[in-house]
């Protein structure tokens, strides 16, 4: 259905006629909950929003009272939306006032079903006063469950803002890294006077803003020519000062600057992350995905670091202050400034500052109704406020705002005369009708990122806001967020804190960075009266019986329900904060922290820095989960390890396995067949001909130098110094506590010269452990070790018919018995390819491992397929592997161990050399005394008693299956497999003093209600005596 | 993310390149037999944990693969220096009476 563009142009009846930045000539039509609007190139969401007469824009989390718009930027509590033109490209928690309209966009609120302006939800909060108090979450849970059940449907349809989609999200998401002499976070005037300064030093600058235009409160305030609180900068206008900033930091090669982007994490040794939104437009519009990135995450690391964030307007506290229709004085003055809106037709002011009375002149501009402007101050004085009365503006000071009436929004101001402390009321209240508010309690200085390093802000009462605390970061700070608010202030501040921050380097360039000059301000705003330190406004009636005086908007937490805090004994503000979630929005309580710890003070008769002070943590905003993965997704999310010959398991359809990053061959189904058959069949064609394994994850250390052979000695638990040239030993490798760590097979290749094997998941951390003790305690010792694993492939054949297989391949080995002997090494070639061949086996039968270089290893592999058939060689994976080395009871580390096992523990004392004259690793931790208990757990084997059934691994073992809950556990399974060699099945687990209770039975009570019964046993179930691998 | 400086490499790199390995300087027991259970056990698992003026072990895992150490302070996360394997570093003598 085509919309007539001229009607939806008519439909924004609060767009000035001129004025804004906006581009009136480019329209972009867009929808809000069903509705087609129309807004111009400029407007923020909100803004178009304000245009159209939408006033309500979701319904508060408890209560379910109806929310406009608050604010301008990014404090806004409640404009946060829900937008998207697909299914997978929802995107929850979306600040209507930061996002610029797109053409196309589709956006709805997430708080109302089945929609905003009537809600369901209103039913259960015309209940909330009684059912939803303070600390709701924690009594709630505290109910017995049948209640909770109750309340559940309403708190899954309330809780959270938006969803998200679960379809993959199609756009592309990146990182980029910086590294930059100054970082400067804010490009209002002051960022702007600190990037200009310190560009000037020809250091290289990021200069990052979260609005899509640099400019910051110049974007809204200070215009000479049209209004009556004018200031020009240089003699410019200030967004024309503004302009010639960017023009001159642009042309600057050693300046970037980012707009549009959020610097969330302000982390250790300068490091900061930030946000940028780059093309949201076929995300939010529907259109189809265009290559490009829509999000990027910078990193950056940054010498010095100039934060100029300004500050954020604290909206006052009074009741029904969350009518829509209340705002903050500048977001009225940004909204009639920047975008040509008008967001009503009667205003009443309320301010305790002279900054709020701009929002009043603004709104007389536009050639709207200012009914009044109230002032809590008794007798001020000041430039603005002569300049209001000369405007014809009523002021009435000594007064406040009590109460906003209306039901919907905003149709009235209740008004009463107040105290000097502004504590109570004094007099009779009068109702100014209106529909509009506008407040200012002052200005909240954006401390979040000078805290993200554990830096705490201190209170500062002539900013009556908390300001950056000390830190140890090169940090600097200036303008706004110091307090300092009058334009010329931030100027100064920023020209200086940009020279400062280049000045880390010598003496020479800070003198040189100084003479940069500070920009200079003409203001018709002359004389200030003092700012009233004004949070809560008193009303005729208690707090807890005046209507609602919101705090927290996105949390619906109360000045009465902070008040009930305190008197149900909450005194720190920490838990305050908990119990009522104040703060604890996604907005992380931008504009509702101070007053709310404000309240806190008034009840506890504190001043507000004796309560405490105000933290905030990463990220200063939420970030999408597309910017935080970037490019790290699908198939980059994790590097995955190949082995040479991976692209053949593949073809022969083999399931892989991941054993840390590597893909390993699981298993080779064939046909139809199942894993189990699969398995069964790999494994008796490895017992009865051979099969074939890919083991070149396993993991390899060069080692040489003079003193390898002292080094291994002093790492391993056994005895090197007799290994001669051509042998291999298996070692145990235990931590200094003599828990066994690793384990493999290592080479002697000379006597300088060996090669050592590691678990596949061991590897990087065997290295690293050989290096800590090589570099940090023997640092005499003359040996270097090198990572090998990737240069070699390792082809383990194993079986009867290896040694035959093996034969056709090679002519200069001689594979004999009697000159290849088992756990023999010999180098020489396979299939024309230089080898180094072990004989050692992993499955008890005749077996050769062939190490060749990399990529020789394929080649090798298909040569012995291209005999092998008549062998019946067979492909085996893991799964396999696993099988046949538990029948042999040869362990696995990492599985059959747990990092609470010594040699002894596992009956591997054989392994362990105690007579060498190094005290070796691990060998005075495994002889402390409870390592010697009797009791421990021991590895035995386990004979289930129904030979069919394979005991779960992991089962708990207990002696006696009756007694009752809780059952003393004595251990566990920890490797179950059926083997169809021995047409049984067969475990290993650790057991309570197993070592000497060998046929005794244990039970394993399972969760499904069955017990099993098993015959601990030994773990050697197959060829005891060996003779099988030492034909 | 801190920024550390490699001794060895001689450049400050990023904290991802590099891993913790603990308190620097425990020292090995010469005679391990000779020890007691309890002195095992304090060699073992005992360590200080100071808030404040802490001597650490890295290692370059990234890098160079050197193990190095660095003087770091637990509180602010300034680190005030790294030195080599064998090499000594002192605060100044205020600060390094909190130290061992
Ligand atoms: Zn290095």
């Amino acid at each position: 259905m085509s919309i007539d563009p001229n009607y939806l142009r008519a439909n924004q009846g609060f767009r000035l006629a001129d004025g804004g930045r906006i581009d009136r000539g480019d329209p972009l039509i867009f929808s809000f909950a069903g509705r087609r609007l129309m807004g111009y190139r400029g407007d923020t969401l909100a803004s178009a929003l304000l245009a159209n007469g939408v006033r309500i824009v979701g319904r508060s989390f408890k209560y379910a009272r109806p929310r406009g718009i608050v604010c301008a930027g990014v404090e806004e509590p409640n404009a946060i939306l829900q937008i998207g033109g697909r299914e997978e490209t929802q995107t929850p928690n979306v600040r209507a006032t930061e996002q610029p309209l797109i053409d196309g966009m589709v956006t709805r609120p997430v708080n109302g079903w089945p929609n905003a302006d009537a809600d369901l939800m209103s039913i259960f909060g015309s209940l909330g006063g009684a059912l939803m108090t303070p600390g709701f979450y924690y009594k709630t849970f505290m109910f017995p469950a049948s209640r909770w059940e109750s309340y559940e449907w309403f708190i899954r349809r309330a809780a959270g803002l938006g969803k998200s989609s679960k379809l993959p999200d199609p756009d592309r998401y990146d990182h980029m890294n910086h590294h930059v002499d100054v970082l400067v976070v804010g490009a209002g005037p002051t960022g702007l006077a600190a990037a200009l300064a310190a560009s000037e030093s020809g250091k290289r600058v990021l200069l990052i803003d979260e609005r899509s235009e640099a400019g910051g409160s110049l974007l809204w305030s200070g215009d000479a020519d049209k209004y009556a609180w004018g200031e020009a900068i240089d003699a410019m206008l200030p967004m024309q000062w503004v302009a010639n900033a960017v023009r001159r930091l642009d042309a600057n090669p050693q300046v970037a600057r980012l707009t549009h982007t959020t610097v969330t994490g302000y982390h250790d040794h300068n490091f900061l992350t930030a946000w940028e939104r780059r093309d949201d437009t076929c995300a939010f519009s529907g259109s189809d995905t265009v290559p490009g990135t829509r999000q990027r995450l910078h990193k950056i690391r940054a010498a010095s670091v100039v934060l100029a964030t300004g500050a954020h307007e604290r909206p006052l506290v009074f009741a029904n202050n969350d009518l829509p229709g209340c705002m903050t004085a500048s977001a009225v003055s940004e909204y009639i400034r920047r975008y040509a809106v008008i967001p009503g037709n009667r205003l009443v002011v309320m301010t305790a500052n002279d900054g709020g009375y701009r929002a009043a002149f603004d709104w007389k501009q536009a050639g709207r109704e200012v009914v009044a402007v109230i002032d809590p101050r008794h007798d001020p004085d000041s430039s603005a406020i002569q300049q209001a009365r000369e405007a014809g503006i009523t002021v009435l000071t000594g007064s406040a705002l009590v109460e906003a009436r209306g039901r919907k929004g905003v149709t009235g101001a209740l008004v009463a005369p107040i105290n000097k402390l502004a504590t109570f009321v004094t007099g009779d209240t009068r109702l100014l009708a209106c529909d509009t508010i506008a407040t200012s309690g002052g200005w909240s200085p954006a401390v979040h990122l000078s805290c993200h390093t554990g830096s705490r802000p201190v209170w500062d009462d002539a900013a009556i806001g908390f300001v950056p605390g000390p830190t140890t970061e090169r940090r600097y700070a200036g303008g706004s967020l110091l307090g300092h608010h009058a334009l010329a202030q931030c100027l100064a501040d920023g020209t200086e804190i940009g020279a400062q921050a280049c000045s880390v380097y010598s003496d020479e360039q800070r003198e040189g960075s100084i003479a940069a000059s500070v920009p200079q301000v003409q203001s018709s705003n002359t004389t200030e009266a003092a700012p009233m330190a004004l949070f809560a406004v008193p009303h005729p009636k208690p707090s807890s019986r005046a209507p609602k005086q919101f705090v927290d908007f996105q949390n619906d937490v109360t000045a009465a329900g902070i008040e009930q805090s305190t008197r149900e004994g909450f005194e720190s503000i920490e838990h305050v904060k908990r119990y009522n979630a104040l703060g604890f929005g996604t907005d992380q309580g931008k504009t509702g922290n101070v007053n709310g710890m404000a309240i806190v003070a008034r009840a506890l008769g504190k001043t507000l820095p004796e309560v405490g002070t105000t933290v905030f943590r990463p990220n200063y905003t939420p970030v999408t989960m597309g910017a935080v993965g970037g490019a790290h997704v699908r198939e980059l999310f994790d590097p995955e390890r190949y082995t040479p010959m991976h692209r053949w398991h593949v073809k022969a359809g083999a399931e892989f396995e991941n054993v840390g990053q590597w893909k390993r061959p699981w298993y080779y189904p064939q046909g139809n067949e199942s894993m189990s058959e699969a398995i069964a069949r790999e494994q008796l064609a490895t017992r009865n001909g051979v099969g074939i394994l890919d083991a070149s994850t396993l993991g390899k250390i060069d080692i040489r130098g003079p003193d390898a052979r002292e080094f291994l000695a002093r790492v391993y638990t056994n005895s090197w110094a007799k290994l001669a040239p051509g042998r291999c030993r298996y070692g145990l490798m235990c931590g200094e506590d003599g828990m066994v760590m690793d384990d493999g097979v290592t080479a002697c290749l000379a006597d300088d010269h060996f090669h050592m094997t590691t678990t596949t998941g061991g590897a990087a951390h065997v290295l690293s452990w050989l290096e800590l003790w090589q570099q940090t305690e023997w640092p005499e010792l003359d040996i270097f070790f090198t990572s090998v694993t990737d240069q070699w492939a390792t082809i383990s054949i194993a079986g009867p018919n290896s040694r035959a297989l093996l034969d056709e391949l090679t002519d200069d080995i001689d594979l004999s018995a009697e000159a290849f002997g088992f756990m023999d090494f010999r180098t020489g070639h396979v299939a024309g390819i230089a080898a180094r061949v072990f004989r050692i086996s992993f499955t008890g039968d005749l077996s050769y491992e062939i190490n060749v270089p990399a990529h020789h290893g394929q080649t090798v592999w298909d040569a012995l397929f291209n005999c092998g058939e008549r062998y019946g060689l067979t492909p085996y994976g893991t799964e396999t592997m696993h099988v046949l080395r538990a029948e042999k009871g040869f362990i696995i580390v990492g599985q059959d161990t747990d990092g609470s096992v010594t040699p002894y523990d596992l009956d591997h004392g054989w392994a362990v050399a105690g007579n060498k004259p190094f005290s070796f690793i691990g060998k005075r931790g495994m002889q402390r005394s409870d390592c010697t208990r009797e009791e421990r757990k021991q590895l035995v084997g386990l004979k289930c008693s129904d030979p069919n059934t394979v005991i779960p691994e992991g089962a708990q073992a207990v002696r006696d299956p009756a007694q009752p809950i809780p059952m003393s556990m004595v251990g566990h399974v920890t490797s179950s497999y059926y083997s169809a060699f021995l047409g049984r099945s067969i475990a290993m687990g650790v057991i309570k003093g197993g070592l000497k209770r060998k046929g005794e039975k244990v039970y394993f009570p399972l969760a499904d209600g069955r017990t099993l019964e098993a015959t601990l046993c030994d773990p050697v179930f197959l060829d005891p005596e060996g003779a099988r691998g030492k034909v | 993310m801190f920024l550390i400086h490699c001794p060895y490499c001689g450049e400050d790199r990023e904290e991802e390149e590099f891993h913790a390995a603990g308190e620097a300087h425990i020292a090995r027991p010469l005679d391990p037999d000779a020890c007691s259970d309890e002195e095992w056990g304090n060699y073992l698992y005992f360590r200080r944990n100071p808030r404040g003026l802490h001597r650490e072990l890295w290692v370059h895992v990234a890098g160079c693969g050197k193990y190095f150490n660095i003087a770091r302070d637990t509180a602010s996360y300034q680190i005030h220096g790294s030195y080599r394997i064998g090499e000594r570093f002192t605060w100044s003598d205020a600060e390094d009476s909190a130290a061992p």
